[in-house]
């Protein structure tokens, strides 16, 4: 069981690095309810980290309560990480992931947290990751984040999760297409939830489909969030790919790594741009004595020459 | 910092029409604000507002049932030792109930006349009371925080 004091120093432990204020280590050593856990002489199990990503809409609010109920049916303790969007227009958020999962308010062995965007683009929050090793320095047996619904391209799910649940819904068909051209190569399991309606079995035969094409072994579930129809198959696979090997690990170390190599680029390009080299490339080009790609050949010359002077 | 608030519906009455306009209110100035649906009870409505660590909880009440709930919200967010969670309320509550309200330290009655303007203005001025400014709050004890981040 987690203890009240516990999850008031998690959340504020959260917020400090939400708002910058301090690092993930900041954190740990400010918050001192956290950690002890693992402060122990045996080493203690780290949380299995389940990710559930998917179109806005297809239940992946009441999936998760489901799974909430089933991780602690088990015995084990369970954080969740609820990430909605904020508005790129005011930096507002109505975070209501909560509302779903309102029956294990009151159950210590269970801690839920809202996160806004903040116009981060890849699914999360900046800070979600933290917060996610925050919840494992807490003791929680399990985390599982929830992405702000998603389309092909937000991915940063993978630099978190162990194990990735994609969630769909039939008669979504162009749900289908985006799942098939974005999410495929990072689920672990598929779900088509809402199982009950028209299509669901279509849905489902099109993701076997594709899953046979690929080489890993991706099972394809069909649930009924509202009711709790599939929940227990689901959980059944979920607590297969958790004891399975840890290749996922590879795939999150590597694009993490390929993220932050990125970051890094972006850095130095802006920096590169603001040399005087640079202004004065841009100043011909401002005065029509360059065109556009040669101006972009020579800034390119410029970054180069920067890049080898580090 | 975005203010976080936390939008709360205790109780038997099924309607939030109102928090939801407030909600969305609070988001177009800028807020976070955390919706929990219909039915809480002031157990829910604390461990939500510890879990997210809010700046200022508002609970509409429409039922009439304000002295009771209040006072147990207030009770156990004591219990917790948790004095950094403003709590304002909204919705029927009569006059004559604001200052015992007050009295157990719920800062601010919003009633019917008040205009989501108001509610914004109102949270704003509390949250810069408070100085509950999580970023300012919590760099005052990270003293320690420089040093275990160059370990």
């Amino acid at each position: 069981m987690i203890a009240h004091r516990v999850h008031r120093d998690l959340a504020r432990a959260i917020s400090a690095v939400e708002n910058g204020v301090t690092d993930y280590r900041g954190a740990l050593a400010r918050f001192t309810a956290l950690g002890s856990a693992s402060n122990g002489t045996t080493a203690r199990k780290r949380a299995d980290v389940i990710g559930i990503t998917g179109p806005p809409g297809a239940g992946k609010s009441t999936l998760v309560d489901r799974l909430i109920e089933g991780v602690r049916a088990a015995g084990e303790t369970v954080a969740v990480i609820a990430v909605d969007p904020s508005s790129p227009f005011t930096h507002g958020a109505v975070l209501g992931d909560r509302v779903r999962m309102q029956r294990h308010a009151g159950d210590p062995g269970v801690f839920i947290r809202s996160m806004a965007s903040r116009s981060a683009g890849g699914g999360l929050a900046p800070a979600t990751r933290d917060a996610v090793r925050l919840a494992d320095e807490a003791g929680f047996d399990v985390v599982i984040v929830e992405t702000v619904g998603v389309g092909q391209v937000e991915l940063e799910i993978v630099a978190v999760a162990d194990v990735i649940v994609v969630v769909t819904v039939p008669a979504l068909g162009d749900g289908v297409q985006a799942i098939k051209a974005g999410l495929t190569e990072i689920a672990d399991i598929f779900v088509v939830n809402m199982a009950d309606r028209p299509g669901a079995n279509a849905s489902a035969t099109d993701l076997k489909h594709m899953v046979r094409e690929g080489k890993r072994d991706i099972p394809v579930l069909q649930t009924i969030a509202q009711d709790g129809t599939g929940v227990p198959e689901l959980l059944a696979a979920l607590n297969k790919k958790r004891d399975g090997d840890d290749s996922n690990a590879v795939r999150a170390v590597r694009f993490e790594i390929v993220r932050r190599a990125r970051d890094e680029a972006v850095r130095g390009a802006l920096a590169a741009l603001d040399t005087p080299d640079a202004a004065a490339v841009l100043d011909r080009l401002r005065d029509h004595e360059l065109t556009r790609n040669d101006a972009i050949d020579a800034l390119q010359h410029i970054f180069g020459g920067t890049a080898h002077a580090h | 910092m975005p203010i976080k608030v936390l939008v709360a519906k205790p109780g038997l009455d099924g309607h939030d029409r109102g928090a939801k306009i407030v909600a969305r209110a609070l988001r177009d100035a800028g807020m976070e604000v955390v919706y929990t649906g219909l039915h809480q009870t002031p157990e829910m409505i604390v461990n939500a507002a510890i879990q997210e660590d809010v700046d200022v909880v508002g609970v509409s009440i429409l039922s009439g049932a304000h002295m009771t709930i209040f006072p147990k919200i207030m009770t156990m967010l004591a219990e917790r030792e948790v004095d950094d969670i403003a709590v304002v309320g909204g919705g029927v509550i009569q006059e004559a109930d604001i200052p015992k309200l007050k009295e157990i330290g719920v800062r601010e009655i919003f009633n019917a006349e008040a205009s989501t303007q108001d509610l914004i203005d109102g949270i704003e001025r509390i949250v810069a009371q408070t100085g509950r400014d999580r970023s300012r709050r919590e760099a005052a004890g990270t003293a320690g925080a420089g040093q275990a981040a160059s370990r």
